[in-house]
């Protein structure tokens, strides 16, 4: 288990990490998401005790990662598949490693295996491609066996096989009860690897809780209603509804949140209005995270800029998107 | 142990460490071979046919020792591993302490070969009694080389450890080695007496090596405080940039 309370990094004036705090449970794979800039490298460096927090702290099994005794044996990490020194070997790179923390011999190999890496193991690593030295930051992590992993955009760049290959991975190490903490900037990729997820946006905690919860909330269902008689049908909907969250005017069409489909075709079909399309529609992953994290990105094309609509504060804990009100 | 044996993979593991290495000592007895078959008592009256005269090519090895050191943690901050070597060993002290050892017992084990191979190789070009290692002062220039090399190659650590970019460091360290100390000497009036508290004057002192004929009447030290001069320094420049690593992110 991973606890990081009140995590805060300053690099200058540049805040990166802002009063963080947050839970990553054991036997479950965790995202941590958030758009670029956001500091999840940051914080990932700061529970491996390599970038010292200007305040907080973060505890893995409820020890600093300082007291750890041989700790390759109880945290795994890939933070940046290419910090490998290119003229060494694989091997070498996991001996070295496995040297550090009194790993015997045969598990370099073991893990080479598990990889599939043993056949390149004795060549250069400044060689491989991507994916490979992907794998080979795996086998890293995985040396000491250790019962909590740390991965810092494990797919990035990675093709359709290889993000496959990662995603099922993951599972696996979780469900051998491991603390899988992965980072990703994508929140489609998330919601298909990981089961809880720490959203930050400009290193403040946005949400956390489970991946469903997250999507069910943060993505609006709307419904698309169009029809002869939209002005009746949106003055009974208003009359009726204290769940309606949002009305709007879509072209010809009505965009009417907060309501089930079934509802609102049992209210026209009861006032005998002619519904010329009745169609759900659920929000996109990537348009709700845009929307939640749309005032903590860091960098911004002015693009996005204007089209921005107040997202608001959002409370620790209590997922964004809901309770909100965009009337048209 | 377990660090020790980390970092010796580490250093031994990837080519750079083997060409210096190789270079640190070709390099010396090399030229001291060119020097040996050049210089006789004819053409050369002034020049002192004793083992401390076979060691005065040495500084090229430790020029190249330094480039070796330098490089055994500049290439672990360019690349990335430092990160790992500091997730391993979380107290960096203990990680940075092994890979000083490690770098110390390589960059000694130069300094043998190049002093004694200096030696030797110059004594075979001129066989006499005056090369022969009789007095301990002739086997502090020639054994001394190990010492010299051993703390050369921790202060140049000190100092990759310090600057962290192989090109900064490296060029810190040679333009200092190769050129800074001989240039404080022509300071006017004071230059001499700097240049008398310079690291590797002090190296060369403790070594008994003669420098151009100057005159060495009236140094303020004798070779074993100069070694111990010499010694004080790098542990300042080592435990600087470890302590320096301690306090910085990695
Ligand atoms: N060593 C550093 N020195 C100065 N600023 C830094 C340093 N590391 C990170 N930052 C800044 O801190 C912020 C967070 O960066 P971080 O790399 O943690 O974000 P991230 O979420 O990992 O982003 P990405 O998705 O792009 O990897 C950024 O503004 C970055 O510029
Ligand atoms: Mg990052």
């Amino acid at each position: 288990m991973i606890e990081a309370t009140g995590l805060t990094k300053h690099y200058g004036r540049t805040v990166a990490v802002d009063n963080l705090s947050f839970t990553v449970a054991e036997g479950r794979v965790t995202g941590f998401l958030g758009p670029n800039g956001a500091g999840k490298s940051t914080t990932m460096r700061m529970v491996l005790g390599l970038d010292r927090p200007t305040s907080g702290d973060v505890r893995i099994d409820g020890q600093h990662y300082h007291d750890l005794h041989q700790p390759l044996r109880t945290v795994g990490a890939l933070l940046d598949a290419k910090w490998v020194h290119p003229n060494r070997s694989a091997r070498d790179h996991l001996r070295w490693l496995a040297a550090a923390s009194k790993i015997p011999r045969a598990r370099v190999d073991e893990v080479l295996d598990l990889v599939g890496l043993t056949g390149v193991a004795g060549k250069r690593a400044g060689g491989f491609s991507l994916g490979m030295s992907q794998r080979l930051g795996i086998a890293a992590a995985l040396l000491g066996d250790p019962r909590v992993l740390l991965f810092d955009e494990p797919v990035n760049g990675l093709d359709p096989e290889g993000i496959l290959w990662i995603r099922k991975f993951m599972h696996r190490l979780a469900d051998e009860g491991r603390t899988v903490f992965v980072s990703s900037h994508l929140l489609s990729e998330m919601a298909l690897t990981a089961q809880d997820l720490v959203v930050i946006g400009r290193g403040k905690l946005i949400y956390q809780g489970t991946v469903e919860d997250f999507v069910e909330h943060a993505t609006e269902s709307t419904v698309l209603v169009r029809s002869p008689q939209l002005d009746r049908l949106r003055d009974l909907l208003r009359a009726e509804g204290s769940e309606i969250t949002e009305i709007t005017e879509d072209g010809d069409a009505l965009r009417i949140g907060g309501v089930a489909s079934a509802a609102i075709g049992e209210l026209a079909a009861a006032n005998n209005i002619v519904l010329h399309e009745l169609n759900p529609q659920v929000g996109s992953l990537e348009q709700a995270f845009i929307q939640l994290t749309g005032d903590t990105v860091e960098y911004r094309t002015e693009e996005h800029r204007s089209e921005e609509h107040g997202a608001g504060e959002h409370r620790a804990g209590e997922p964004a998107g809901n309770g909100e009100v965009t009337s048209g | 142990m377990s660090l020790l044996t980390a970092e010796r993979i580490k250093l031994l593991s990837t080519r750079s460490p083997w060409w210096c290495g190789l270079l640190a000592i070709v390099l010396p007895v090399g030229f001291t071979v060119l020097l040996a078959t050049q210089v006789n008592p004819t053409n050369a009256p002034g020049f002192e046919f004793t083992p401390a005269a076979t060691q005065g090519t040495a500084s090229l090895g430790r020029a190249v020792v330094m480039v070796l050191a330098a490089l055994a943690v500049t290439s672990e901050y360019r690349f990335g591993t430092i990160r790992s070597t500091f997730q391993a060993a979380p107290q960096r002290v203990a990680a940075l302490l092994a890979k000083s050892a490690v770098v110390v017992v390589l960059t000694a084990v130069i300094g043998a070969v190049v002093g004694f191979g200096s030696w030797a190789v110059f004594r075979a070009l001129h066989s006499g009694p005056d090369l022969d290692l009789v007095t301990a002062a002739d086997w502090r220039s020639v054994a001394g080389e190990v010492l010299v090399f051993a703390l050369t190659g921790a202060l140049a650590l000190g100092v990759g450890i310090l600057v962290r970019q192989t090109a900064g460091a490296v060029a810190i360290l040679l333009v200092y080695a190769l050129l800074v100390e001989g240039l404080i000497g022509v300071i006017p009036k004071v230059g001499r007496d700097i240049q008398h508290w310079m690291p590797f004057f002090a190296a060369d002192r403790f070594l008994g090596i003669r420098d151009g004929g100057d005159d060495l009447q009236n140094l303020p030290l004798g070779p074993w405080a100069y070694l111990a001069y010499f010694a004080a320094i790098t542990v300042v420049v080592l435990g600087a940039g470890i302590f320096a690593a301690v306090r910085r992110d990695a």
